[in-house]
């Protein structure tokens, strides 16, 4: 009760009755915001991902070494005051080298999944608002993909285009949208019968009108949290594709990568192989953490 | 069966039901095709030229023609596909361009190893996913609710080739609990017959015990790192369907009788769902054959993920694209084994 008497934003955002459209909406993402907030874990996981986008931002004043300035004097030495986690076998920090890596993870995550939401939303919400032979065909497409377990696929795609970050990426992509258009294409069913879409078929709009207008901001919430819950399967295949050396190439300081070549020293020299493995951990708890405090606000239904 | 062989025997639910069924195998069928269509196209976008593979960068050009024409890569790409449709019906996938023998043989010689690993760590993964699921769901927020799924979250976000490193280093090279990398010691592998390939089986048949004690100790670790990735997804799955069971009223009515919580849970509930967590575990078997590749591979287990990723690092596109479609077929028939188990022992779908 106390709120409705507050003035200033505060007051605008509290407010009982919204006033205007964009009011309406600035509340309910206050109130997202807020019962996020309420979740300590998920914004744990937040604040863990805000910082990494800072230290890859910022990584060449925060990392104390230059990440492929190589010292043989240095080889192999354990983590010390000079260098927190040690260095590798070619005397690099590989603090400088995790600092610089999170640009690699970051760069895989964010890409794969701007290519996955598109792709998934335009095939899935087509398929589901045209329905019939176009669902028909769309749907054995993204069965044939699901068909195959999602590293197993990213494997053969990275075989055939070759090792790289981009090609990493590409397969990954190809991987990881089917199950995004199946989510899609199950929102579209409940949303294509609904009377605001008879309403403005009636008014005369358009298909592709109606699906972007309508049919997409329905799907999206849904969507952003598989996205987001998906990037942590990303985040552990790309480290796996690095890890086989199909990923990022040496002497690219890309997490998986490190762990390989930390795996031929992992007896005498554990850290080499248990940092990027570390870090790669925190990522994807992080990613995980965060997504599920995400779903907790934007998809009720779920739970 | 039955349907068909007695004619006048259709009733209109009958039919649907053959129906459904028609339809079901008709879309599997298709789903195969696009498979065979995917790895083939996987095949063909190789930017390696697969006739140097086989002729040599310094070939005169006219072994290189013949090998190209050998290789039916001058004709029609509609054509190329029917060939490599037919023999991948026949399950003809080539030789693989390391070894020179049929790749089906060399996925047939090493799919035991795989087997025998996937299938210590379902029983591991079930055996604790299962109960951890119901208590975390039986107790739910109390303190065994949050530990389960503090697990479960770090089991799942955690890369799975990273911890079996990691295990290595503790229990193989610190403590000494395990033995390394591989499925036996040498010492024993010519030490008795190798009947099945499953070497836990074929030491308990030869009675060679000191192998079957090496065997357990190689196979312990590896096992039990799949087994974690398998037990967080069936423990999460069980906690839900359990969950989603306790908020049911005949659950108030069996405690308004009387009945124990545990009694209630484990006799009325878990009987409802333990069609679901049946679908879950053969699903999960299906994860861990993909798990197997990363955990082979840090494992040095002589299975079919070492195989695949030892072609892969090789470029041998024969043996990368065989191994793919047999994962792919593997993969469709659990979905489909599953898929028939819902619809025999679960009422409801009838």
């Amino acid at each position: 009760m106390d709120d409705m008497h507050q003035h200033g934003f505060r007051g605008w955002l509290a407010a009982p009755v919204p006033a205007s459209a964009a009011q309406a909406r600035a509340q309910q993402i206050w109130l997202g915001c807020k019962r996020f907030a309420a979740n300590r874990s998920a914004l744990a996981g937040l604040v863990f991902l805000l910082l990494l986008v800072i230290v890859a931002w910022l990584a060449p004043l925060i990392a104390p070494y230059n990440p492929f300035q190589q010292s043989l004097s240095a080889r192999l030495t354990p983590p010390s005051a000079a260098h927190w986690f040690g260095t590798d076998e070619l005397g690099r920090d590989i603090l400088s080298r995790i600092i610089y890596g999170t640009r690699i993870t970051l760069y895989i995550a964010v890409l794969t999944a701007g290519i996955v939401a598109p792709v998934g939303l335009i095939v899935g919400t087509i398929a589901g608002y045209f329905g019939g032979w176009i669902d028909l065909v769309l749907m054995r497409i993204v069965d044939v993909f699901l068909a195959f377990p999602s590293l197993i696929l990213a494997l053969a795609f990275v075989t055939a285009l070759g090792p790289g970050i981009e090609n990493a990426v590409i397969a990954l992509s190809l991987a990881a949208w089917p199950p995004i258009a199946r989510l899609a294409r199950a929102e579209t069913l409940t949303i294509r019968k609904s009377d605001y879409v008879a309403a403005m078929r009636m008014q005369g709009a358009s298909h592709l009108r109606i699906i972007w207008s309508d049919v997409i901001p329905m799907c999206l919430p849904s969507v952003v949290v598989r996205v987001t819950l998906n990037m942590a399967i990303v985040i552990l295949t790309a480290a796996g594709l690095g890890f086989l050396g199909l990923g990022a190439q040496p002497p690219s300081p890309e997490w998986g990568a490190m762990l390989s070549t930390g795996r031929e020293f992992m007896m005498n020299a554990w850290w080499v192989a248990a940092m990027p493995g570390i870090a790669i951990l925190l990522t994807s708890l992080a990613v995980n953490l965060a997504g599920d405090g995400l779903r907790d606000v934007l998809d009720p239904r779920h739970d | 069966m039955r349907v068909a062989a007695q004619g006048g025997y259709l009733t209109p639910r009958r039919r649907r039901r053959l129906r459904e069924t028609l339809v079901a195998i008709a879309s599997i069928g298709v789903t195969l095709l696009g498979l065979v269509a995917l790895t083939f196209f996987i095949g063909r976008m190789l930017p390696l030229d697969p006739v140097i593979k086989i002729v040599g960068e310094n070939a005169p050009q006219a072994a290189y023609d013949r090998v190209y024409r050998e290789l039916g890569l001058d004709q029609p790409l509609i054509v190329q596909f029917l060939g490599y449709l037919k023999s991948a019906v026949t399950l003809d996938l080539g030789n693989s361009l390391t070894s020179g023998r049929p790749v089906l043989e060399d996925i047939g010689r090493v799919f035991p190893a795989t087997i025998e690993l996937a299938t210590v760590a379902m029983v591991i993964g079930t055996g604790l996913g299962v109960p951890l699921g119901v208590l975390s769901a039986m107790y739910a927020n109390s303190w065994i609710d949050h530990v389960v799924r503090t697990v479960c979250l770090i089991g799942y976000s955690a890369p799975n080739f990273w911890l079996g490193l990691m295990g290595l280093m503790i229990f193989y090279a610190g403590l000494g609990w395990v033995s390394g990398p591989g499925r036996i010691d040498f010492v024993y592998e010519y030490g008795f017959e190798q009947r099945t390939g499953l070497l836990l089986i074929d030491t308990i048949m030869a009675g060679n015990w000191d192998a079957f004690r090496n065997a357990v100790s190689h196979i312990v670790l590896p096992a039990a790192i799949l087994a974690f990735s398998a037990m967080t997804y069936i423990s999460r799955m069980t906690r839900s369907f359990m969950a989603a069971q306790l908020t049911q009223e005949y659950i108030i009515t069996a405690r308004v009788k009387g009945l124990s919580w545990r009694r209630t849970v484990w006799r009325h509930a878990f009987r409802n769902i333990a069609v679901q967590v049946l679908t879950v575990i053969a699903l999960s078997y299906a994860f861990l054959l993909e798990g197997a590749v990363l955990t082979e591979t840090v494992f040095a287990w002589p299975g079919f993920g070492r195989y695949l990723t030892s072609a892969l690092l090789a470029g041998d596109m024969n043996a990368v694209v065989g191994c793919t479609l047999i994962i792919g077929i593997i993969f469709v028939t659990i979905n489909l084994i599953c898929d028939v188990l819902y619809r025999v022992l679960d009422p409801r779908t009838r």
